[in-house]
């Protein structure tokens, strides 16, 4: 039990350093010295308080989308619509924020930040409720569901938000989730409270997973819907309040946009945000613990604010970035050729257990 | 009368080709049992290819550029699914995991070697050498048929409702046809009848890499006309959906992929035709995507798939 938990530690880690080995080759391949690439990277995201600042809040929203892949996958939903999700609570936090400019901070801010959620909910539960009561596959519906939430959301800000603007105007103080003393100890990063947020959820969220009925009914209905079903759990409703749960803290993502880093929203031009797949990256690496998404998106987070940095200090396309996160998600997936290495030392050694058992089993 | 139906016909037709022929390619590998998720990000590489293509060699073919550049869009989209070939066969991830990370690597490797191409520039120039409209032959002779449905239309569309007809013979009627059904449908006993599972399944992934490879081919030189990170926004995920539509049978994916083209090509030639340039553009941007999800609701239901599908098979020693 120790050792394939200490096995399956090793896979992300595995992954990250064979993920960036992999771009550290592309970036031979096109004539970049990697050894610049990656100290510049590392500059751009640790370097100074302020580089932290920004690493930190770009990891805060993949927290929450994180955390949202995490809760539906462990229904056994494939959430691929959490850019969308988190989009829809973009929107409406700063659409609160706009229409309660005068109100105060208490009423406010916590107002925004539900109604975010609750966006994000609704617009989740509509696979969830498909899923359940007519099997649909939802990959699809969720992917068809990201471009429909893009091309509302660009209508409602062109249209309904300002008077055919291409972006909202900023919210007041009275819905900010900056801190003056956030602001000062990062020299002036947009580093935000929603940090803190996001730690609280991740703790609730393993709280809700591992502690609680509720959480064991998700896991149930994800390993095996039919048991669960003979077992007496009523599945539909669990795998809708998996992608509801799910939907609200992609949207809560989507607040940490809205109300932290950029404080308004502008047109999409057609690509939903980048939290929702980066947070199914994250939820992957993080081996879909709680608190293993909060360490895979800060290193997400290091990762793409030194890599904007790239360009400027080394002359390396920003993109080599995508391209090291998309392999570091595909080892993770193909983590067999990882557990095959190690299988193969452990077989030498002694015979396996399992297949003592199994052919026990067999013969009996 | 005549002038609005040929102008929805030819649209239509303009906006399925890449559909149908992409989900010729979610057809082959997932009869394979293999789920190819990865279509989109296959698609992506296939339009960056031909565009690339297109760009350079020009001069050289004239007319015929966009058509070898479909090849070349179909090869670089066999070289790109070898990734999720390798992964879910030998490699055992996944198929939804494998799938989104080609998704996932293709704009951002297209963009990378774009800027590496043409001088740090997120996007390509665009192409010489176009689709557009042709007329076909003899057939556009025919009074009235001839003028809304072959008249100044898109070759490629017929191609792929050809090839729609000819993967379908592949499949029901050829030996490698029933090997590869019945690798997607019990692996197991496939394998004791000698069939070499693992082979069917890499040349089921490596055919939707050439077909996807071909759909992204056509919609770069016939619609986008260049190379960015937004050339292909959801078309993969279309052609998927229109194969479930089809019931993973070619001819029903080709005729699903020619109403989800219809439904695409309303919020671009709306505008042009009488009853429907009332209804604002939100309306019928989002109309496919919504029509996607009604038709995979209400027409699909349970239908099932390859029983194999998305699973991987480990062959026994």
């Amino acid at each position: 039990m120790t050792q394939s938990k200490w096995q399956s530690l090793l896979v992300p880690v595995l992954s990250v350093i064979v993920g960036l080995l992999f771009g550290a080759v592309i970036m031979l391949l096109f004539g970049y010295n990697p050894v610049d690439g990656y100290q510049a990277l590392l500059e751009g995201a640790l370097g100074t308080p302020f580089n932290i600042g920004q690493t930190l809040r770009a990891a805060t929203p993949l927290i929450f989308t994180g955390l949202g892949f995490a809760v539906a996958y462990t229904a056994g939903f494939f959430n691929i619509g959490l850019a969308g999700q988190a989009l829809f609570g973009w929107l409406v936090s700063v659409w609160v924020g706009l229409a309660m400019l005068d109100s105060p901070k208490w009423l406010v801010l916590p107002l925004a930040i539900l109604a975010g959620a609750l966006a994000g909910a609704l617009w989740a539960a509509i696979p969830g409720i498909l899923k359940a009561y007519f099997d649909t596959s939802e990959v699809i519906v969720t992917i068809m569901l990201n471009y429909v939430a893009v091309y509302i959301a660009d209508y409602l800000i062109r249209n309904v938000l300002t008077d055919r603007a291409d972006a909202t105007p900023f919210v007041g103080a009275n819905a900010s989730l900056r801190t003056e003393w956030l602001t000062e100890l990062t020299n002036g990063s947009t580093m935000h409270a929603g940090f803190f947020l996001a730690l609280l959820f991740a703790v609730i969220a393993y709280i809700f997973i591992n502690r609680t009925t509720f959480g064991f009914e998700l896991k149930a209905v994800g390993l095996n819907k039919d048991a669960a079903e003979y077992a007496g759990m009523n599945v539909k409703r669990n795998i809708i309040i998996a992608m509801v749960i799910s939907g609200a803290l992609a949207g809560l993502g989507g607040v940490m946009n809205g109300l932290g880093e950029f404080q308004n929203i502008f047109l999409t031009n057609g690509v939903a945000p980048a939290i929702g797949f980066n947070g199914m990256a994250v939820a992957l690496l993080g081996l879909l613990n709680p608190f293993g998404v909060v360490l895979a998106a800060i290193l997400f987070g290091g990762l793409m604010t030194g890599g904007n940095i790239m360009p400027l200090t080394a002359g390396i396309p920003s993109e080599i970035v995508d391209i090291v996160i998309a392999a570091i998600i595909f080892f993770v997936g193909a983590n067999y050729i990882i557990t095959f290495f190690l299988n193969r030392r452990k077989v030498r050694s002694a015979v396996d257990n399992e297949d003592v058992i199994q052919q026990g089993g067999q013969e009996g | 009368m005549i002038q609005t139906l040929a102008l929805i016909v030819s649209s239509t037709l303009v906006y399925s080709g890449p559909l149908i022929f992409t989900a010729l390619g979610g057809v082959f590998s997932e009869r394979s049992g293999i789920v190819n998720v990865g279509l989109e990000g296959i698609m992506v590489m296939g339009a960056f290819g031909s565009v690339i293509f297109n760009l350079f060699n020009a001069d050289t073919f004239g007319a015929w550029t966009p058509w070898l550049g479909l090849l070349i869009g179909g090869l670089v989209g066999i070289l790109f699914s070898l990734v999720h070939a390798v992964a879910t066969v030998h490699l055992r991830a996944d198929h939804i995991i494998s799938g989104t990370v080609l998704n996932l690597v293709a704009p951002s490797l297209g963009v990378f070697l774009t800027r590496e191409l043409f001088a740090g520039k997120g996007q390509t120039d665009m192409i010489a050498e176009s689709f557009g409209y042709a007329n076909i032959p003899l057939l556009s002779q025919i009074p009235v048929i001839g003028d809304i449905f072959f008249k100044s239309t898109s070759l490629p569309a017929y191609v792929g409702i050809l090839s729609a007809f000819v993967v379908a013979f592949i499949i029901y009627r050829t030996a490698f046809g029933l090997r590869l059904r019945s690798v997607g449908e019990h692996p197991q006993a496939a394998d004791t009848l000698g069939i070499n599972v693992y082979l069917m399944r890499y040349i089921g992934v490596l055919l939707s890499g050439f077909f996807g490879g071909v759909g992204g081919a056509v919609l770069a030189q016939s619609i986008s006309l260049n190379f960015s990170v937004s050339t292909i926004a959801g078309q993969g995920f279309m052609a998927m959906a229109a194969m479930i539509f089809g019931k993973w049978n070619p001819v029903g994916a080709m005729g699903a992929a020619l109403f989800f083209g219809f439904a695409q090509s309303l919020a671009v030639v709306g505008s042009q035709i009488p009853l429907i340039s009332s209804i604002p553009s939100v309306y019928l941007q989002i109309a496919p995507y919504i029509i996607t999800i009604i038709v995979l609701v209400s027409f699909v239901g349970r239908s099932q798939g390859p029983a194999a599908n998305g699973t991987t098979y480990v062959k026994s020693k």
